[in-house]
């Protein structure tokens, strides 16, 4: 081939490579993002944070410029290299915990994290101990007994 | 002996109505500002109207001054406004304005529509220095000392009776602190 | 003579000089049964709008047609109708614009049907309803069926006459609006969502007195009493904070519209099934509250409870799933549950219903747990109440919370501790009478039964622990937090766990005595089964985590138990199938709707864990042409296209999803603007299945043409209301049971 030739044909093939990738992009969607993995992280943060003006939705989908600012305010951190933790942390020092939706363990919340376990094991202590005092009780405290129809038992194994 | 156990849901339950009454006369809305009694956030801002010069914040440690966020698509900052106007002409300390995600020229006209109680404003055009001082609502204002912390967060617009009550006795207490 | 409220030269008089004309040949007569007060009426009697005395007042009315006309076709004597204010003529420029309310010929319309103490006197406005017996054009009479209470009649009759001169009216709908939608927007808001409350309780009071031929008159009476007394608190709520009936003066051109968020079916029926729960679990507390005064609280009164409790919780499961499948779809954030105040408040009262239904089992069969029942029958309402309070106070900031005024939390609160506050006393003062009922050992039917009890309460406490932790916070001034999501989620699991356990251990052991050993043996097969199902869902979805192994064991464990119990019953012994289907013919039905309401729990728990571990989604760019393939499925966008909905702008994207190649189905999601609000909203489309859902929803456009498009699929979402569903069968079941439908023998 000519020079020239060479020349037109490097360009076509460039052109046709171009055609080629692009065709193939125009049938595979590319990510919304640039980078999925850091989107990814952003929105698991953001998921437990609560958007501060409209107050019933968390950063991760709520719609008001504040939230949109703040996410991407956490995917420059992300990108910063900062961890988890201390973006949460970013974000007390700025809003308070009020912007945590998981209430932090601290002596103010003491009551709310330990409660639902302290009130499994107060009932049941309450259960064992209602079930004890009723089993010492004598008979005459009870109702005659009274005869059961046959359907309400479960048959004999 | 017996019978204080079956008045235990009805003690119970009167202990959650006092709380409740507490309750009704407070705004679950209202986001408290954890940055009361620290430092003021650090910035380097753009003038509004001199865009060439560069505001920071360690320029204003020495004076007790306010910081007011506002925009010109605020609605609730155009009833704040005329009393801040007001306010700033008892001279009582500098007020800046923080022109919080708006446009220039936007924020520029407004302040020439409605009156400049400020100094100076500080162009914050994409929130971020907001987003350092905790801003979830426009307008806010930050009462800062001369030791450059923040003594104070008027969330929402100022009423005549918050600056008569709340504002002035603190600006009063704060120069007394500083000596000025 | 009559009476009637006349406005004349001396100011307003209540008289009962009056006397009116018969009906003219287009005209009707109807006897006044209920009328709203309205300003303008006040406007008249103060002189701000300049009437001629003598006039007969008032201008909403709803009433019983006495006498017609000649020439009247469409209503006769004894119709029930609402009577329009204005009789638009049908044929001037506002009229057929499709503004009757603006009448030209009827506003200056005044006719003099009434004498007062022998003078002509007139109308107001067309008509005149502050009187016994009034006279209307026939097109002012509009016909309504029989069982409406006169009072609902008349709001919505200003809904669907697009009235905006009612406040209410005009804050919450439009002329755009489509009917079915001005229809809920009675309930849209605050004053109207009363209204419903109490149209509620008059239809379960009515239902009480029709079904209760059995009861003592003394107990029926107390029952209805009780439930008189709670209407006659909302009643007075309602006329002292929450007018439904407020004036707007002047008359908008057109109402501020109905938010689009609720400009859906969902809307039309989850509130009125949700309060039918809610209210309904009035007649429980007021058979508890007659039980306690009247001092027979035994095995009948639980027999007589047990069925009405049962009703309600079917509309409160019900009522519940469709609010949370309604934000699934509507909401366009893929989820389904928020642990939001207002939902919370829902969950409640549910969860200690759960508990009463089966508490009420133990005392009917076997007299025992009575005080317990007593008060699950008196908390469950209490919470009812308590959720009442929580989304109208402003205690609470939530998505549903209706607008918030001081005064009326003050109102809901005193009321709350007036009604439960008097039933917690009355407990307390008779519980230590209540017998002990029947003995039953340390581990038997009833310990179980016992156990779920504590489990479902305690559960209950701990919900309301995390909603109402950060007001009491508040309250004692030790700052501001939030509780959401990741706390429910981690609190709330766990107690699950215990008790849905029990629900595979309870149906089989045996009321009085159990032994462990027995039921071990019993339930072996159960358990081997529970894993496998759990190990082998798990792998055919792909991976097997932890928390998700949990959740499938607790699913399968149920199902296992069922089956289990069922296979007992129904077992052969060698003599065939026929022997089969004779045995489980003889099953009670209570029985089976008890088995068919643990499916659907077990299905519940399925749906959840499936979603919530194995859903997978993918954030994509399309431009028309491009595809994107996220489990199998493939998603090519086809295009967009800007429409028209009566009462919004929409572009609407075309997405069509295919699976090996075929295509199976086309999906239209939107993002719509509201013109009257200009609320920008997204309208996911999804394409429901058994074992998933198809989800898709656009985001903004970017460059290019292309769309920001999100794509989700989620495995078994379907089964977490098709269980609700089941659960709520289940309970059709047991209430259809043979005892209830018995006319003589046994009283119910």
């Amino acid at each position: 081939m000519t020079p020239t030739l060479r020349v037109i044909a490097a360009w076509l093939a460039a052109l046709f490579l171009v055609i080629g990738l692009s065709a193939a992009n125009a049938n595979e969607a590319a990510p919304a993002v640039a980078d999925p993995v850091l989107e990814a992280r952003m929105l698991a943060i953001t998921a437990e944070l609560r958007c501060l003006v409209c107050q019933n939705q968390t950063i991760a989908d709520s719609h008001a410029d504040l939230a949109i600012d703040l996410r991407q305010q956490v995917r420059e951190l992300l990108q910063k290299g900062m961890t988890d933790q201390q973006i949460t942390d970013y974000m007390t020092e700025r809003y308070g915990d009020f912007v945590l939706y998981r209430p932090p363990f601290k002596s103010t919340t003491v009551l709310l994290w330990v409660g639902p376990g302290v009130l499994l094991v107060l009932g049941l202590l309450g259960l064992v101990l209602v079930l004890r005092r009723r089993s010492r009780m004598p008979e005459d405290r009870f109702d005659a007994e009274e005869p059961e129809g046959p359907q309400d038992q479960a048959p004999a194994a | 002996m017996k019978y204080l156990k079956f008045l235990l849901p009805l003690a119970i339950f009167l202990v959650l109505v006092g709380f409740l009454m507490r309750g009704l006369s407070l705004d679950p809305r209202e986001v408290p500002s954890p940055l009361i009694n620290k430092p003021a956030p650090a910035f380097a801002l753009a003038g509004l109207e001199k865009p060439d010069t560069t505001f920071k914040r360690d320029d204003m440690l020495g004076k007790v001054w306010l910081l007011n966020v506002f925009a010109s698509w605020c609605v609730a900052c155009r009833e704040e406004h005329p009393l801040l106007v007001e306010f700033s002409r008892m001279k009582m300390l500098p007020i800046y304005g923080l022109n919080y995600k708006d446009e220039r020229i936007a924020g520029m006209k407004w302040l020439a529509s409605f009156g400049n109680p400020y100094e100076a404003s500080l162009y914050d055009h994409d929130g971020r220095v907001g987003i350092d001082y905790g801003v979830y609502g426009v307008p806010e204002s930050f009462l800062i000392d001369a030791k450059g912390v923040i003594r104070y967060k008027q969330i929402g617009p100022f009423t005549p009776e918050s600056i008569e009550t709340k504002l002035i006795p603190l600006v009063q207490q704060l120069k007394k602190e500083a000596g000025i | 003579m009559m009476k009637g409220i006349v406005f004349t030269e001396n100011g307003v008089e209540v008289s009962d000089e009056l006397e009116v004309a018969a009906p003219g040949p287009k005209q009707v007569k109807v006897n006044v049964m209920a009328a709203g007060v309205c300003h303008s009426d006040v406007s008249v009697i103060n002189g701000t709008i300049p009437w001629k005395p003598p006039a007969v007042l008032g201008h909403e009315g709803a009433g019983i047609v006495a006498e017609v006309g000649s020439e009247v076709t469409s209503v006769k004597p004894g119709d029930h109708v609402v009577i329009a204010t204005l009789a638009n003529c049908g044929v001037c420029r506002a009229c057929s614009s499709g503004h009757p309310t603006w009448c030209m010929r009827s506003l200056g319309n005044v006719s003099q049907p009434f004498t007062y103490k022998g003078q002509p006197a007139s109308n107001f406005a067309a008509v005149s309803v502050f009187v016994e017996s009034t006279i209307i054009s026939e097109i002012q009479a509009i016909k309504i069926p029989d069982d409406v209470p006169f009072a609902s009649a008349c709001l919505m009759a200003s809904f669907i006459r697009s009235d905006f001169s009612v406040l209410y009216v005009a804050s919450n709908s439009n002329t755009h609006l489509p009917l079915q939608y001005q229809i809920a927007g009675f309930w849209g808001g605050h004053e109207g969502s009363l209204l419903l409350w109490v149209q509620m309780l008059v239809i379960w009071m009515v239902a009480v007195s029709l079904f209760s031929r059995h009861l003592p008159r003394e107990v029926l009476s107390r029952i209805l009493a009780v439930m008189g007394l709670v209407s006659v608190g909302f009643l007075l709520f309602m006329l002292l904070t929450s007018n439904p009936f407020d004036r707007l003066f002047p008359v908008p051109a057109d109402g501020r519209d109905l938010n689009p968020l609720l400009q859906d079916p969902g809307m039309v029926f989850h509130p009125p099934t949700l309060y039918m729960g809610y209210v309904g679990f009035c007649v429980a507390f007021a058979f508890a509250i007659a039980a306690l005064i009247g001092g027979n609280l035994d095995a009948t009164w639980a027999r007589w409870t047990r069925p009405w409790t049962t009703v309600a919780w079917m509309f409160l499961t019900v009522g519940i799933a469709m609010g949370s499948a309604w934000a699934y779809y509507e909401l366009g954030w893929g989820g389904w549950w928020f642990w939001d105040p207002v939902e919370n408040a829902s969950l409640m009262p549910w969860l200690l219903g759960t508990a009463l239904i089966h508490s009420l089992a133990v005392t009917e069969k076997r007299g025992s747990f009575k005080n317990w029942t007593v008060l699950l029958a008196i908390l469950a309402f209490s919470f009812s109440l308590l959720g009442t309070f929580l989304v109208r106070s402003g205690v609470l900031s939530s998505v549903h919370a209706f607008a918030t005024d001081p005064r009326r939390g003050l109102f809901i609160l005193a009321f709350l501790t007036i009604v439960i506050g008097s039933s917690f006393t009355l407990f307390a003062w008779r519980a230590p009478t209540v017998g002990l009922g029947a003995r039953f050992a340390l581990f038997s039917k009833e310990t179980a039964l016992l156990a779920n009890n504590v489990l479902f309460m305690v559960a209950a406490a701990v919900v309301l622990l995390g909603t109402l932790y950060p007001p009491l916070l508040d309250a004692l001034g030790m700052g501001k937090i939030s509780v959401g999501p990741p706390y429910f989620d981690s609190v709330f699991l766990p107690l699950m766990i215990p008790t849905i356990f029990l629900m595979g251990v309870g149906p089989m052991a045996r009321w009085k005595a159990s032994s462990v050993p027995d039921l071990a043996s019993r339930l072996k097969w159960a358990l081997g089964a529970t894993v496998v199902c759990a190990v082998v869902s798990g792998w055919l979805q792909g991976a097997i985590h932890l928390l998700a192994t949990v959740g499938l064991l607790m699913a399968f464990w149920i199902f296992s138990s069922v089956a289990t119990d069922l296979w007992e019953r129904v077992r052969p012994e060698g003599k065939g199938f026929t022997e089969i289907r004779r045995k489980a013919l003889l099953i009670p039905r209570a029985l089976v709707g008890m088995m068919v309401a643990h499916i659907g729990v077990a299905m519940f728990c399925l749906g959840v864990t499936m979603v919530k571990t194995y859903e997978v989604e993918s954030d994509v760019k399309m431009a028309v042409g491009d595809s994107t393939t996220v489990r199998g499925y493939s998603f090519a966008f086809k295009g967009v296209k800007d429409i028209q909905g009566p009462n919004y702008d929409a572009t609407r994207a075309t997405i069509e999803i295919s699976r090996d190649g075929s295509k199976i189905t086309e999906l239209s999601p939107e993002k719509r603007i509201y013109r009257v609000q200009q609320n920008p909203m997204t309208e996911a489309a999804i394409a429901p299945g058994i074992t998933r859902d198809l989800y898709v929803s656009m985001g903004e456009e970017v460059e290019g043409g292309a769309w920001i498009v999100r794509v989700y699929v989620k495995p078994f979402i379907d089964w977490i209301w098709g269980g609700c569903l089941v659960m709520a069968f289940g309970g059709l079941l047991a209430v259809t049971d043979r005892r209830y439908r018995r006319k003589t023998g046994v009283a119910v």
